[in-house]
């Protein structure tokens, strides 16, 4: 749902008058949102701008993204040329319906901290 | 090949027996903006959508929360968390952030003169949200309101 609302939000900043860049990895979610700019990074959910600890792929990738908004002249999603492995296992698991995939927790108002320390620590205590 | 993960939330939901979701499909061009400055001459931000948070911050909750998080471009990489609906996909962010918010990448970038200026302050939210009219009502117009108060030329989205 992050594409979508990332797609719904650049639609309005553009409209407003900022230019934008989205930079995702879920590129039906991003092509039927239609953005003004996207750069798919064909990488699973988590990791829109590279893989843990590798800076230089990370500074990479956002670099690229961020240079599209001087190279693009039109609305367009840009496919990088990025791969996560040499198998593509990953996208089998990912695309399976029955398991895999993602998680959703239960959906309420309370706020869900990482550690119960950020709790204490955000209520003052 | 690419995953077609509408198809597979689709799947998900039908097996769980919930109804199918309406996902927003544009049915306009979208608006254009063009970049009216070089990029190595633009002050940009950021929002991630990834539900980080600094710690001392509230964290997000699960239920369409359509609040952002101000975070400053000087944040310890350490202090950052997460709180998102899809919690399995935090693993590796709650390991290196820059995975899914590129603090690093862009205080690289500004260093190395790609960019003009990062603004002092990036954003997130918890982009889990299932009422698009709320994020067209709610979320977008907050979001704009934090960019034009960092007056950023241009912005960089990142989806989770």
């Amino acid at each position: 749902m992050c594409h979508q609302t990332v797609s719904l939000v650049a639609r309005y900043l553009e409209q407003h008058g900022i230019p934008t860049m989205c930079i995702g990895s879920a590129l039906d979610i991003l092509t039927a949102g239609n953005p003004p700019r996207a750069t798919f990074v064909d990488f699973p959910l988590g990791h829109s701008v590279g893989k843990p600890f590798d800076a230089e792929g990370q500074i990479d990738i956002v670099r690229r993204g961020l240079q599209g908004l001087e190279r693009m002249t039109a609305p367009g999603i840009e496919i990088l040329d990025v791969r996560w492995s040499d198998d593509e296992d990953w996208k089998r698991e990912a695309s399976d319906g029955a398991s895999g995939g993602d998680v959703r927790q239960p959906r309420d108002t309370t706020p869900r901290y990482q550690y119960e320390e950020d709790r204490l620590l955000a209520e003052g205590g | 090949m690419y995953v077609d993960y509408m198809k597979a939330i689709t799947e998900r939901y039908s097996r769980l027996g919930y109804p199918p979701y309406d996902w927003f499909h544009a049915d306009t061009p979208p608006p254009w903006r063009p970049l009216d400055k070089k990029l190595s001459d633009c002050k940009v931000s950021m929002m991630s959508t990834s539900g980080a948070y600094v710690a001392g911050q509230v964290a997000y909750f699960y239920k369409d929360d359509t609040s952002t998080r101000r975070i400053p471009k000087s944040t310890p990489t350490e202090d950052l968390r997460f709180s998102h609906i899809t919690e399995n996909y935090l693993v590796d962010p709650r390991r290196d952030p820059n995975c899914i918010f590129p603090i690093d990448a862009l205080r690289r970038l500004e260093v190395d003169g790609t960019v003009g200026a990062v603004a002092d302050d990036l954003f997130s939210c918890m982009g889990g949200i299932y009422s698009k009219r709320r994020v067209a009502e709610e979320l977008a117009p907050a979001v704009h309101q934090n960019f034009k108060a960092q007056n950023v030329d241009a912005a960089l989205l990142v989806a989770m």
